[in-house]
């Protein structure tokens, strides 16, 4: 994996409109941490520079989306703001690794919590134990939330766990489903469709709009999974309550 | 002050101008599916600000006001009726208390979505900065959910209960003229003008050329989610994985099947299908206000023009703003 310090003025990025209400700033075309990291830092530095007609910065893995209302009394057209967020982008900022939160997932694993976890062990050719303890493994990111509110991509886990997702996908995953594919981790905050391997879950509220913030996981904030068992898992959905 | 819900309609919601903000935390924008229509039950109702108006859908709903109350109908027009006499859309109307608001079937040849706004809006609680309903998820607008029967729904403005008083002020808001500027009427476009998706050069020219020479069908699997076009199927020219990344109002995206997806109102924050273009803002409302099985087709547009006409019609909303400015008066007294 490529860990070596990535800065956007070092990095070669490209903006280019997504309709007439949003632009697009791609870092990169893959999957990898610096990448990620970096889309971050400009989420957050574009976040920061509250950009007059700017409504939502929404980063991906290798993209930021800067959704903006260009028809107001100060909104910007397409090319005024594109020239503004390049002067911002070429500040030298570094990959996010400071401002994310350091966020520990309980997480049981196997049997009814992880219906999919000895098919993962199978597929990888290791033992269910190495499953949790690969998976387990601190520096994990939130690359990005979508999908549903509070749903969480997170990686990149060990090569071990690049499983391709499953044949039939799932009409409906119980909240909470931990479930991996291709060296991501995803959760699921509410009954839905979804094609990812289930190998545990947890008690954790993922989405709660009445609550502030409203969702677990933020996108930037660093995630190590914990292992407890059912036990734990039933204090801590109870205590949730 | 409230409305008591004698009939819920097929599919009535409270929507706003949408839940910007979280789409980072992959919460939908959701809001007015014809954010035109809506924006202006709100002006014709004499309201300043935006509050949510009620999104109502082919089969309207019965509604009885329990207070007076002024209020203004938009978008699709549902042959209102008021104590069974037909009244007028895109215009300021009075209710009294007892009065029963319905709904007829739409013309095939009108719109889908109605908007029914209040003076003062309706109590609603803001979730995530928005009042918007979003069904799937289950929060905002009226308890996270289309209209039901005997739902009360809170109003915040009151007006004067005198019989007397009350008469005046209907016929004061009878004499206002509404003009509303061409800018903003409900007029059904031949083409609906796109821009290039960012994914489409990856498509091959036959796709490129289909999409803007094609006519397409509105399919029945059509939602606020998304409207789903039947046509000549489209395909990147060597198809590959897209990683999820930000979506928006208008995204034309197309899953491997080939068949045309256009992201509406509830749309997901974020998708992994290819997007090949993208409709331009002021041309959604009428895409919103088509049904499944109307055709459409598509032309294609510069970025410069689309922001332009986009910053014309907000043009046409200040001036129609100002404009009513004696009808909001006349509601403040």
């Amino acid at each position: 994996m490529n860990e070596s310090p990535l800065t956007s003025s070092s990095a070669a990025w490209r903006i280019q409109p997504q309709g007439d209400r949003c632009l697009m700033i791609y870092f990169g075309d893959q999957i990898d941490m610096s990448i990620g990291r970096l889309c971050l830092a400009a989420a957050n530095l574009l976040r920061h520079a509250e950009l007059p007609g700017v409504t939502d910065v929404v980063p991906s893995f290798i993209a930021l989306a800067v959704h903006y209302q260009p028809n107001g009394r100060h909104g910007p057209r397409y090319a005024e703001l594109a020239a503004q967020i390049e002067r911002l982008l070429s500040q030298d900022i570094t990959p996010d690794t400071q401002t994310g939160r350091d966020v520990e997932i309980p997480v049981c694993y196997g049997g009814e919590y992880g219906p999919d976890l000895d098919e993962v062990a199978r597929h990888a050719g290791i033992s269910t134990d190495e499953v949790i303890s690969l998976h387990t493994q601190p520096g994990n990111l939130v690359f990005m939330l979508g999908f549903a509110p509070g749903l969480p991509y997170i990686g990149v886990h060990d090569e071990r766990l690049n499983i391709p997702r499953r044949a039939s996908p799932r009409t409906a995953v119980p909240p909470g489903s931990v479930a991996v594919a291709n060296r991501q981790s995803v959760l699921y905050p509410s009954r839905l469709p979804g094609g990812w391997n289930i190998i545990g879950a947890t008690p954790l509220s993922l989405f709660d709009p009445a609550r502030t913030p409203s969702t677990l996981m933020q996108p930037g904030d660093r995630v190590r999974f914990v292992p407890i068992d059912a036990t734990e898992f039933d204090r801590l959905r109870e205590a949730q309550q | 002050m409230s409305i008591t819900v004698l009939k819920p309609g097929l599919l009535s919601t409270f929507q706003d101008l949408g839940r910007t903000g979280s789409q980072h935390v992959g919460v939908p924008v959701c809001g007015a599916m014809d954010l035109k229509a809506h924006r202006l039950a709100n002006l014709l109702a004499g309201n300043d600000a935006d509050h949510a108006s009620l999104e109502i859908t082919l089969t309207g709903p019965t509604l009885r006001f329990e207070a007076p109350a002024c209020f203004a109908m938009t978008g699709a027009n549902l042959q209102p009726t008021l104590n069974g006499n037909p009244v007028a859309g895109y215009r300021p109307l009075i209710a009294r208390a007892g009065d029963v608001l319905a709904f007829g079937a739409a013309p095939p040849d009108t719109g889908v979505r109605a908007y029914l706004a209040v003076h003062g809006g309706y109590a609603l609680t803001p979730v995530l900065g928005s009042t918007s309903t979003y069904v799937r998820g289950g929060f905002g607008g009226h308890a996270g959910r289309a209209l039901a029967k005997g739902d009360v729904i809170g109003l915040h403005a009151s007006l004067p209960t005198a019989p007397e008083s009350l008469s005046e002020l209907a016929q004061a808001l009878w004499q206002i003229r509404v003009y509303v500027p061409s800018a903003l009427s409900g007029r059904t476009r031949d083409y609906l003008r796109l821009l290039p998706g960012v994914h489409w050069d990856e498509f091959t020219a036959e796709s490129q050329h289909d999409l803007l020479h094609a006519e397409f069908r509105i399919s029945t699997q059509s939602d606020r989610m998304g409207y789903r076009l039947e046509g000549p199927p489209l395909a990147m020219s060597t198809p590959r994985q897209i990683l999820s990344e930000a979506t928006g109002y208008g995204t034309i995206q197309v899953p491997s099947g080939g068949e045309a997806i256009v992201l509406m109102a509830d749309r997901q924050s974020t998708g992994g299908y290819p997007k090949i273009a993208q409709v331009i803002s002021v041309d959604l409302p009428d895409l919103a206000q088509r049904r499944p099985g109307q055709s459409v087709r598509f032309a294609s547009i510069e970025l410069d023009e689309a922001q332009r006409l986009d910053g014309q019609r907000e043009e046409a909303f200040t001036q129609l703003r100002e404009a009513l400015a004696p009808l909001r008066a006349l509601l403040r007294t």
